[in-house]
């Protein structure tokens, strides 16, 4: 049988894109970058909008302030770049000169993850979803595709207050392109209902956790899988019910297992449903150089490596 | 405002600053000391703010880039009409509103600031944002010398001369002390006024302690177009206070019961003279 075409996208595409169709919108919304707009596809909105572009070159810790200050002026900036240099070296900025202060501002950091591929380790940051979480009143978002992404940055653009958004550079799967998906910060979806195990997976690795459900059901295993965007706030009620239901939970993140989502939803199933769990993403490594799509391989986050896991912890 | 009536309310900025870091038992009162003078010039005369409504839109902004002298900012407010004097008493307390470091949240504060380095980037920022929004009112932010030693200063200066932020006015305390000792012998950031022409800033050096200098400072800071201004205070730590003037062990210490006494009684000489300089 031939394979579907699925359309791909990367979210940095999605994130650039959707910057310059809300722009008219939020005519507040101004955008910085640190000489990576071709790359982290703020060069979209530049081209539509230039005065509303503002290229700080190689600084991030002053870019992260100056976003905090343009936003005491009424702006909304939305500051990009990498991942690891965002969330990574411009930590502290973020933590007292952005989250203390509570300003609205908001970061998108593309390149996330492994999927940055042959750049190797110093550029796939593992770490910035563990970061921005011990951030106060912080909000951080991870979303699984194009469709998501966008409404992503909408909802950050109409919440009042940090948010930090991560965006991959690989082209993904479309996955929630159905006229009745929704969006809100804070809630996540079940996106294929099961009963024997739940899969909690967030940003590119819901593609993985669908694939891997689709293989344990030939197995007659009974997969649920859970969409989780909005890592914080997170949606607790969900993960709660769901393993109620299975009594056994796997997490799937393109992130290191330490304080990223897995550890979210052991915070929460500690406290309230305490529950076998097993965490998949990187075990406490760094990457390398390769391919995206022979990295998620390697470290066993295709749909492959989700279903061996999920065999081995049934 | 002339100047002995500058030189009162320094002096009863400086007397709130040795107050509320003796009521915290800790904080910072040098380089809050050797900043009173500006502090005072800035909240007295130069800038454009209302206590009433310190929100006022159109009012000029300052952020506390050295953050740690906050007794210095929370003084020349409390005595400006911010918040109540009597409030400076409860400086670094459990549940006070006066933070150790400035906060957002306290009336006539702009800026949360005190991790250093930061407070100049958010200055920046706002400086551009006004000019975005085509703003007339101007930036002001106030640096320590050792805190040059943070790269992002000269991120945030390089961007500053940049944009030709016009309607920014970086000062630098330069009272050539720092926690581990005189800022040339721990990591020299001298020269500092070529540094910042270098990032192409107008440059003014001027003494602190004088208020016809601040005076020309300032308004030729004001009248400089095209490129941001830099003005360096050469200035004396812990000035007012005979044991803690140019003295490190005063960076970040606060003074006992006696000290405290020997300090107020100091300002108070001051006040004397200021006194007997005024019925001349």
């Amino acid at each position: 049988m031939a394979e579907t075409t699925v359309k791909k996208i990367a979210t940095r595409e999605s994130y650039g894109n959707a910057l310059k169709d809300l722009a008219e919108e939020f005519p507040e919304l101004v955008v910085l970058d640190a000489d990576l707009a071709a790359a982290t596809k703020t060069s979209i909105f530049r081209k539509a909008y230039p005065d509303r572009h503002i290229d700080c070159g190689i600084a991030e810790a002053n870019m992260m302030g100056v976003a905090a200050g343009l936003s005491l002026m009424g702006k909304i900036p939305f500051v990009s770049s990498f991942a690891m240099f965002a969330a990574g070296r411009a930590f502290e900025q973020v933590r007292n000169s952005i989250g203390y202060p509570h300003l609205n501002v908001k970061i998108g950091a593309t390149h996330a993850g492994i999927t940055v591929g042959e750049d190797g380790a110093t550029h796939q940051c593992n770490e910035d979803i563990a970061l921005m979480r011990t951030i106060p009143g912080m909000v951080v978002m991870c979303p699984a595709d194009d469709v998501e992404a966008k409404a992503a940055v909408r909802a950050a653009l109409e919440y009042k207050g940090p948010v930090y958004i991560r965006f991959g550079r690989a082209a993904v799967p479309v996955i929630n392109d159905r006229p009745d998906y929704q969006f809100e910060i804070g809630k996540g979806s079940v996106v294929r209902e099961g009963r024997d195990v739940t899969i909690v997976a967030t940003g590119i690795c819901v593609d993985s956790a669908l694939g891997a459900a689709e293989k344990l059901a030939a197995d007659g295993v009974s997969a649920e899988v859970i969409s989780i965007c909005t890592i914080k706030p997170l949606d607790e009620d969900i993960i709660v019910n769901s393993a109620k239901k299975t009594g056994r939970v796997v997490t799937v993140e393109e992130h290191s297992v330490i304080g990223g989502l897995g550890s979210a939803v052991c915070d929460c199933l500690s406290a309230k449903l305490p529950t076998r769990v097993k965490k998949l993403g990187m075990q406490d490594v760094f990457g390398e150089s390769g391919s995206a799509a022979e990295l998620v391989h390697k470290y066993g986050l295709d749909a492959e490596g989700v279903y061996q896991s999920v065999k081995e912890f049934l | 405002m002339n100047n002995l009536e500058l030189q009162k309310h320094a002096n009863e900025v400086r007397k709130g600053i040795v107050t509320a870091v003796h009521s915290a038992k800790a904080g910072h009162p040098g380089g809050a000391l050797s900043a009173a003078d500006v502090f005072t010039f800035l909240y007295f005369e130069e800038m454009n703010i209302d206590p009433g409504n310190p929100d006022k839109p159109d009012r000029d902004r300052f952020v506390l880039s050295k953050g740690h002298t906050a007794p210095g900012l929370y003084s020349v407010l409390a005595n400006r009409g911010f918040f109540p004097v009597e409030d400076l008493k409860t400086l670094r307390h459990l549940g006070s509103y006066l933070q150790g470091h400035p906060c957002i949240h306290i009336p006539g504060v702009d800026m949360s600031s005190g991790s250093l380095g930061q407070g100049i980037s958010a200055a920046v920022g706002m400086a551009l944002g006004a000019k975005m929004n085509q703003e007339s009112f101007r930036i002001y932010t106030l640096l320590g010398d050792g805190e040059l030693e943070e790269g992002q200063v000269w991120e945030a200066s390089m961007f500053a001369g940049h944009r030709k932020l016009d309607n920014l006015c970086v000062i630098v305390d330069n009272n050539n002390l720092q926690i581990d000792g005189p800022i040339d012998q721990v990591c020299s950031p001298y020269p500092i006024d070529r540094k910042f022409e270098a990032f192409n800033f107008h440059v003014i050096n001027v003494d602190a302690h004088d208020f016809d200098a601040l005076r020309a400072a300032f308004g030729e800071a004001r009248q400089t177009k095209g490129m941001p201004s830099c003005i360096i205070l050469h200035s004396l730590k812990g000035k007012g206070v005979s044991f803690m003037e140019n003295s490190i062990d005063w960076h970040g210490k606060a003074p006992n019961d006696e000290e405290y006494a020997v300090a107020m009684a100091d300002l108070e000489k001051i006040d004397a003279e200021l006194e007997k300089a005024g019925e001349a």
